[in-house]
């Protein structure tokens, strides 16, 4: 076995296809497969949200190219390819699966409940999840920390492939009979805990066993992740040295690793509700259904900040890079992570506001909640204060950036609104709620991956991505996603409540309704612009620009590994002398000093003025 | 386990660790395992403390073997002694003695579970199954949960021992030895908790 260390990076060896593209071990090549599935995730889980969308824009009108033709449904003559086929399916006697769901390609109601169900829960545990955590994760933490792999590199793998497993029972409960789970991604009880409320047999089954699958796969990542960051820095490399971006990987692992497991003891009671015959969550049997809540939103509440952090962290990243400064108050960005990591254990109760909860513990949730807004808000005014006066670079994952400092702004703006349990009366479970999870996920999170897939891809892949068509992408993107979730804020605000198939069943929602086919048509842009970005990353892959070692002069230690990376990172183990952010240091010769730079000696070996460069 | 014997790059360069990647990570994982079974006896203490008699009314004839099941926790405690025993001999480099006092920590622990299962038997026989109620549920999936952890603490066990009679641990050589007994050692303390709470209160 140590005799396999020292072969690896002393002379080249050949592995077969599999071992280095399918089963392979090595950290880089699982970042990328985990960047492949969430990005396929993100155009699945996409997809879902544009067929919501047609049917909350213009509801029972038949899909285009796949419905019946307007022609059709008018005067009943076949006009188009789609109305022959759909006369076919009518036909047989033997029930297809888009009958069901669509018939005459209009989107069934029970098929809606699927729908937005569906789109939540692949876009929290298989794609952000997936593309923070286990994409930029396993590539970033041992190139930043300056080591060779994870520490356990089989089970780094394993976690992988169990995600993969987890993504594969996902898709396969769109295909049996009931359909798709349907209670909400939060799987309220007892609508999902028995199956006769909502019709779903298995569907909600295998939506419980893929989570805990899920779940398994995060905590091998944890586990993984824990041990290589507490063990295996370089040396030099303080825990204070360490980039923003690991110790919101770090904090996040650590939540994952504590939150997971009571959500997976909950998904468990469920399965049992559902097919052993108990009843932990129904009231006929004795069972407490507002259990379920409050397991749920103990972990889930920490799942929205796991889905947050690690944005945070790859923005602090990027800012002080393009604005050449270093990042503002270092310390105050650890510990306000570890406090907003701290503070998500508590304020759980504020997803409960309306369903039953003693007043003075209202008031106790909405209180810690509120709290959460401080170190946020540290945050904020830090990478506020990185931008003060700095010369900016505009490039693409800068745009990327500063759309997630703004967006999530807007997104934090709105939580305090809902966090006071008066307000919440009026506006939970409305489209305000809709408005700020996406002003935090999509703004927030989903701005810092785009703005992180830029930035890094020249070290994952050796080539740049396409700066134009970048920004092409990053301005409709940013446009459109406005003209989708701001609006929301204000059906919300009507009365338009969430998860409803139909809008137009109430006569009070049908003033706002052309504010909803507005919303439907930004998303259909918003949709079609990640295609560009799909067409670039792969495209880039292989004929993107060539990149050097260091395109975008950083100072982390990713940066002083060789591009492309090589089996086992660096030549020698790097020796770390500062911090990551020190940028634009008075007396040196270039405005970056790399944290591998001894201190008093710049790039070319001459001494810096004593007290130029602060650790 | 070789994974965990020896990680890749491990200790082959870098600064000197206060504990090696393999007892860190089980450290890790039993922070998992602590906070599933919080779920779970969470989901227990509120029905327990939302019922103004326990068992409830519907369940009020059912007796839980207190004494059978009491022996059986003196069982599982020793077996958690003879681990550390076993850990220490190899510690001191002792080889034959770990293998005599893991086989004695895999025999008590087979013994738990067998005795438990046989409970068990006995409960269902008597009309006491998961679908008797919260009382029956909350009782076979929390003390189910915890079985199944024994049940995994030995398999891994006998894995550890087939290593120690192949004679592959010694005074400095034995983390798999380790890793297994603070699993182990995670499983024994959590069950009188659990006795207390389920049998007992
Ligand atoms: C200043 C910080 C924040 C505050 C005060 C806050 C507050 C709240 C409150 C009170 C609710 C419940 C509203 C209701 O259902 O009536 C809520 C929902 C939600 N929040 Fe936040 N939030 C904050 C930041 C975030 C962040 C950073 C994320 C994720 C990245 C997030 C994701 C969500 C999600 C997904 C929901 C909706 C859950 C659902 O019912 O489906 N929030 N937030
Ligand atoms: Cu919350």
């Amino acid at each position: 076995m140590n005799d396999h260390t020292h072969e690896s990076h002393d002379h080249h060896h050949e592995e077969s296809f599999i071992r280095k593209y399918i089963f392979s071990l090595d950290h880089k090549m699982i970042g990328k497969q985990f960047l492949i599935f969430g990005l396929i995730m993100f155009m699945v889980g996409g997809g879902l949200a544009l067929l919501f969308r047609w049917q909350l824009a213009w509801p029972d009108r038949p899909l285009p190219i796949i419905g019946f033709s307007k022609t059709y449904q008018e005067t009943g003559e076949v006009a188009t390819d789609a109305d022959r086929k759909w006369e076919e399916r009518f036909d047989d006697d033997k029930e297809t699966w888009l009958e069901t769901n669509m018939p005459g390609g209009v989107i069934d109601p029970a098929f809606y409940n699927s729908l937005f169900t569906m789109h939540a829960t692949i876009m929290v545990f298989f794609v952000v999840v997936p593309l923070l955590v286990g994409a930029f994760g396993n590539f970033l933490i041992p190139l930043m920390i300056g080591t060779r792999d994870m520490a356990f590199p089989v089970l780094n793998m394993l976690s992988f492939w169990s995600n993969m497993l987890g993504g594969l029972i996902m898709m396969a409960g769109f295909f049996v009979p009931g359909g798709h789970a349907a209670a909400g991604w939060t799987g309220y009880a007892p609508l999902s805990s028995v199956a006769e409320y909502s019709g779903v047999d298995w569907g909600q089954n295998l939506w419980c066993i893929s989570l805990i699958v899920m779940g398994i796969s995060s905590l091998m990542g944890s586990i993984n992740y824990i041990t290589t960051i507490i063990n295996m820095r370089a040396p030099g490399m303080t825990y204070f040295r360490l980039p923003l971006v690991i110790w919101s990987l770090f904090i996040v692992a650590i939540l994952l690793l504590l939150a997971f497991p009571v959500v997976a003891s909950a998904l468990a009671l469920i399965l049992f509700d559902r097919m052993a015959g108990t009843s932990f969550f129904i009231a006929a049997g004795g069972g407490e259904p507002l259990l379920w809540q409050h397991l749920f939103w103990f972990f889930a509440h920490p799942e929205v900040y796991i889905l947050i952090l690690p944005g945070m962290g790859m923005a602090s990243e990027m800012l002080p890079v393009f604005a050449r400064k270093p990042v503002f108050g270092y310390k105050s960005m650890v510990f306000a992570m570890i406090a907003i990591a701290f503070l998500s254990w508590i304020v759980w109760g504020h997803h409960m506001f309306q369903s039953g909860m003693n007043p003075a513990l209202g008031a106790s949730f909405m209180t810690t909640t509120m709290l959460i807004a401080v170190p946020s808000a540290i945050k904020t005014f830090n990478w506020l204060g990185t931008l003060h006066r700095a010369s900016i670079r505009f490039t693409v994952p800068m745009l990327n950036t500063l759309a997630f400092v703004s967006m999530f702004v807007i997104g934090g703006l709105s939580g305090i609104y809902m966090a006071n349990s008066p307000v919440d009366i009026f506006i939970h479970d409305t489209y305000y709620i809709v408005a700020h999870i996406h002003y935090v996920v999509f703004g927030g999170s989903v701005f810092a991956i785009f703005g992180g897939i830029f930035y890094w891809f020249p070290k994952m892949f050796g080539r740049h991505m396409n700066a134009t068509l970048g920004k092409i992408h990053f301005w409709i993107t940013f446009l459109a996603f406005n003209g989708v979730f701001f609006p929301m804020h204000i059906i919300g605000v009507g009365g338009h409540m969430r998860r409803i198939a139909n809008p137009m069943q109430y006569e009070y929602l049908q003033p706002l309704q052309p504010i909803n086919v507005f919303i439907t048509i930004c998303a259909f842009i918003l949709g079609v612009a990640q295609i560009l970005l799909l067409i670039n990353v792969f495209w880039s892959i292989f004929r993107g620009k060539v990149a050097e070692q260091n395109p975008w002069q950083a100072n982390t230690l990713e940066w002083h590994a060789p591009t492309p990376v090589p089996h086992g990172n660096f030549g020698a183990i790097p020796q770390v002398y500062h911090g990551p952010y020190e940028y634009s240091v008075p007396g040196a010769e270039t405005d970056w000093t790399p944290q591998t730079q001894p201190n008093g000696e710049s790039l070319h070996g001459e001494p810096i003025p004593v007290g130029a460069s602060a650790d | 386990m070789n994974e965990l014997e020896h990680t890749s790059y491990e200790q082959a360069e870098g600064e000197s660790r206060p504990i090696s990647n393999a007892r860190l990570a089980v450290l890790v994982l039993l922070g998992a395992e602590i906070m599933f079974f919080a779920g779970l006896i969470g989901t227990f203490l509120v029905f327990r403390l939302g019922s103004v008699t326990w068992p409830p009314p519907s369940q009020a004839d059912v007796r839980l073997p207190i004494g059978v099941t009491g022996l059986n926790t003196i069982v599982l405690l020793l077996s958690g002694y003879t681990m550390f025993q076993g850990l220490r001999a190899i510690r001191q480099g002792r080889q034959k003695e770990l293998r005599n006092w893991l086989f004695a920590t895999g025999l008590l622990g087979i013994t738990f579970l067998v005795v438990q299962g046989s409970e068990w038997i006995r409960l269902v026989h008597h009309g006491f199954t998961l679908s008797s109620g919260v009382y029956g549920s909350v009782f076979y999936v929390l003390i189910g949960c915890h079985a199944l952890h024994v049940l995994v603490a030995v398999l891994w066990l006998l894995v550890v021992f087939a290593g120690a009679i192949a004679g592959r641990f010694s005074m400095n050589r034995y983390v798999s030895v380790e890793v297994c007994a603070i699993y182990w050692a995670f499983v024994v303390v959590l069950w009188p908790l659990l006795y207390i709470l389920v049998y007992l209160i």
